[in-house]
């Protein structure tokens, strides 16, 4: 063994990521992340340990006797590992906004993040509905930071009327269905698709509105709204639109998902399904655990998304639902707009807001410290709840697992500046808030691709 | 004193001190109006822009006409003629004409926000002439002063609302400013013309219209906007008349020395009969001379302008 070499990184002072001059004869490891806390929510590990990687797979978690050996090492002293996070919903903009983002910049802001697979929504211009689609989005994605699942549409055009070829999405690569950002609102045609995609084991993800109850709503319908004469978007939208899905759920014995829950009505809703055993699954955004319809206050178009920010008893419902299990993932519903479509009149604005660089800060923040969620359960639904929703083979830290693994310093804190987002948009409506917990470094498939 | 913002964006949040000096100093105007020689050289040298991109004919000349008698500069801008028809942003459109040098902007416009919008995008003083259903501050100011012209105080008088409260501005406005001034409030329309949670604004909220007008001493009669019947908000405008139309045979549940007001434009005959609106105890048109003094106040104070005038 080559003892001068080993001598060199024996330093206590050592930190952050060193390669070693040479090649370790014997060990044969290309990357060890050494003295970590090790969470994975799916062995029920948490201890500290040190990981090791070879050819992209995870190969040995154990607490080293003696110096850990590898090409590469990084030293995770303080630090969390966590399998890489999975966002289950984002958008890409890609095809159609390449100016509010693209594949690639959203992979960017991915990483930063600490994200190592994302899944786009298909609502793009024209939508994600066939094959070639989807095999221009895995196109593109071969040069992203991070892994891109795609989604694909329900139904042709998003337009709420015929199945799209869903055999032919399903061969191509789609990890699940939906049409996001617009429901389906003909109950037959959810039906089908919810029958017809049992065949492939694909999860449908639903986004619960309501259309004519949503009609020209802007922000939640509450006592703000009313203070500020804008039309509301009623919980009743999304909560009547959450019974209908847990219904057809039952009555199809298909697996559905419902996306951005923001109500406390459709916690509830769900929470019941669930205890019948009804193959119902949701997430909730970080801003729908943070945000109240307070903001709106200050007009800041940045705060419009949908569904709206709810009050102060939606947030603590979804903190609950969080907690109790009933929401099973956290995701950022990642929406960029451009500077141009948001600096207009409320009414006029699009929803949305970005989140990817700001979900970990804002689950670190508000639930783990809050303790609201231990780390296990919180990291549980940014990584395996999602990947086995999804059917993906990343999101745990296991023997022959993908090395997609996320290195969080939880100590850090710092200020969320929108105008440092690798993504290619800013729409953020709380820049200037104070977060803990920050991406140490991101890692893909064995390789480092971001680092903190 | 001085207000304490450079805007006048809503009635929400303001202090009773300024109200009441806002009030006083267009006492002081109302006088003014009255002379032979209407015009002050209060404004001189000073460019308002009156951006109107909604329909309005009396706020539009009342703005105007403050302006003028105050000897601004004034330019008028009408969404109908301008290049928003050519896809311009708002925020090109103000920032173009700002940048010939003006000082103040009068914005009247469909959507809530856009003068806190303004505000954001422009140096100018902005004042609020009606944002979507959100406020109308000068008209607010203008019923405060109505009443308290009539009645030399505003505290402890019951005041009702009647109509629909739901998409309108001087609603808003009149909750806000009656109740700052301590004013004993209700608000009374059909259910689908209330907006949820309007109770916490410090309102009692009635559907029966007797009861609402029990002993009340001032009625503002909101207008039915005609699309509401259309939108299902209402079976029919009929149907709106009988129940919450305010006739002379309702009247007599009010107090004796009672007033009835209404921000116009009055649809005679849908929410109010033209006896009631023509009769003895309207002020419909007080309202609209005090619009005008109220509006050079506001103008005054808010270029810098302190109390008293001289």
């Amino acid at each position: 063994m080559n003892k001068s070499k080993k001598s060199k990184i024996s330093s206590p002072a050592y930190a952050g990521i060193s390669k070693q001059a040479g090649e370790e004869k014997g060990s044969g490891f290309d990357l060890a992340i050494t003295g970590g806390r090790v969470i994975d929510p799916e062995t029920k590990m948490d201890r500290i340990a040190d990981v090791f990687v070879r050819n992209g797979v995870i190969k040995k978690i154990e607490k080293s006797k003696g110096k850990p050996k590898a090409k590469e090492i990084i030293n995770a002293q303080g630090k969390i590992v966590v399998p890489g996070l999975i966002d289950m919903h984002t958008h890409l903009r890609e095809p159609g906004r390449e100016d509010e983002e693209t594949i690639y910049t959203g992979s960017c802001a991915a990483v930063a993040g600490g994200f190592t697979s994302i899944c786009c929504m298909p609502n793009t211009q024209p939508p994600i509905d066939n094959q070639e689609a989807v095999k221009f989005v895995y196109q593109k994605a071969k040069d992203a930071k991070c892994k891109i699942y795609c989604v694909g549409c329900i139904t042709k055009g998003q337009k709420g009327e015929e199945l799209t070829e869903i055999y032919d999405l399903v061969r191509s690569g789609v990890v699940a269905i939906s049409d996001d950002g617009l429901p389906v609102v003909n109950p037959q045609v959810l039906r089908n698709a919810l029958e017809y995609s049992r065949m492939f084991s694909l999860p449908v993800i639903s986004h619960c509105e309501d259309l004519n109850l949503s009609a020209k709503g802007v922000m939640h319908e509450g006592f703000v709204s009313t203070i500020l004469g804008m039309c509301g978007i009623p919980s009743l939208a999304e909560e009547t639109i959450v019974a209908r899905d847990v219904a057809l759920a039952e009555f199809t014995k298909a697996r559905i998902h419902i996306a951005h829950v923001s109500t406390q009505g459709s916690v509830d809703l769900i929470r019941q399904a669930k205890k019948k055993g009804i193959k119902v699954t949701c997430e909730a955004t970080p801003h729908h655990f943070t945000l109240t319809h307070e903001i709106i206050k200050t007009f800041d178009t940045n705060a419009k998304v949908n569904p709206p920010l709810r009050t102060k008893k939606d947030v603590e419902a979804i903190k609950k639902g969080l907690s109790d299990g009933t929401i099973d993932c956290i995701a950022t519903d990642h929406a960029p707009h451009s500077i141009e479509e948001k600096e207009v009149e409320f009414d006029s604005a699009p929803f949305g807001m970005v989140g990817l660089e700001t979900a970990l800060g804002l689950v670190i923040t508000e639930l783990i410290n809050k303790k609201v969620l231990s780390w296990t359960q919180a990291i549980a639904k940014l990584t395996t709840n999602p990947a086995r929703i999804l059917n993906l083979k990343g999101g745990r830290i296991k023997k022959n697992s993908p090395a997609d693994i996320t290195v969080i310093d939880p100590k850090a804190s710092w200020t969320v500046d929108p105008s440092k987002f690798l993504s290619k948009s800013k729409n953020f409506p709380f820049g200037g808030t104070k977060l803990q917990g920050k991406v140490f470094c991101t890692i893909v498939d064995g390789k480092v691709v971001y680092q903190g | 004193m001085k207000l304490k913002s450079r805007h006048l964006l809503g009635l929400e949040g303001m202090s009773r001190k300024e109200i009441n000096l806002i009030l006083d100093t267009a006492e002081t105007f109302k006088q003014i109006l009255s002379r032979p020689i209407r015009v002050v050289p209060t404004l001189r040298g000073v460019t308002v822009v009156n951006l109107f991109y909604e329909p309005s004919t009396r706020t539009r000349i009342s703005f105007e006409l403050a302006e003028k008698r105050l000897s601004a500069e004034v330019v008028n801008f009408s969404a109908a003629i301008s290049s928003a028809q050519k896809g311009e942003t708002l925020k090109d459109t103000v920032q173009n004409i700002e940048a010939m040098k003006t000082d103040m902007v009068v914005v009247r416009h469909q959507a809530s926000g856009v003068p806190y919008f303004l505000t954001r995008c422009l140096e100018s003083s902005i004042i609020n002439a009606g944002d979507g259903a959100h406020e109308h501050p000068t008209q607010g100011l203008l019923d405060l002063f109505t009443i308290r012209e009539k009645y030399k105080k505003i505290k402890g008088l019951k005041v009702v609302i009647v109509g629909d409260v739901k998409y309108s501005r001087v609603a808003r406005s009149d909750i806000w400013g009656f109740s700052i001034m301590g004013a004993d409030l209700s608000v009374c329309g059909p259910p689908t013309l209330l907006p949820v949670e309007i109770e916490k604004m410090g309102v009692r909220v009635y559907s029966d219209l007797d009861k609402a007008l029990e002993g009340a001493d001032t009625v503002i009669v909101l207008r039915i906007q005609l699309e509401r019947q259309s939108g299902g908000l209402l079976p029919s405008l009929r149907e709106y008349t009988n129940k919450f139309g305010i006739t002379k045979e309702r009247l007599k549940r009010l107090n004796e020395n009672f007033t009835i007001m209404h921000p116009g434009p009055i649809n005679r005959g849908v929410e109010i009969t033209p006896e009631v609106a023509d009769g003895p105890h309207s002020v419909i048109l007080d309202q609209v001379t005090n619009g005008v003094a109220i509006r050079m106040a506001v103008l005054y104070l808010l270029s810098g302008g302190e109390g008293k005038v001289e």
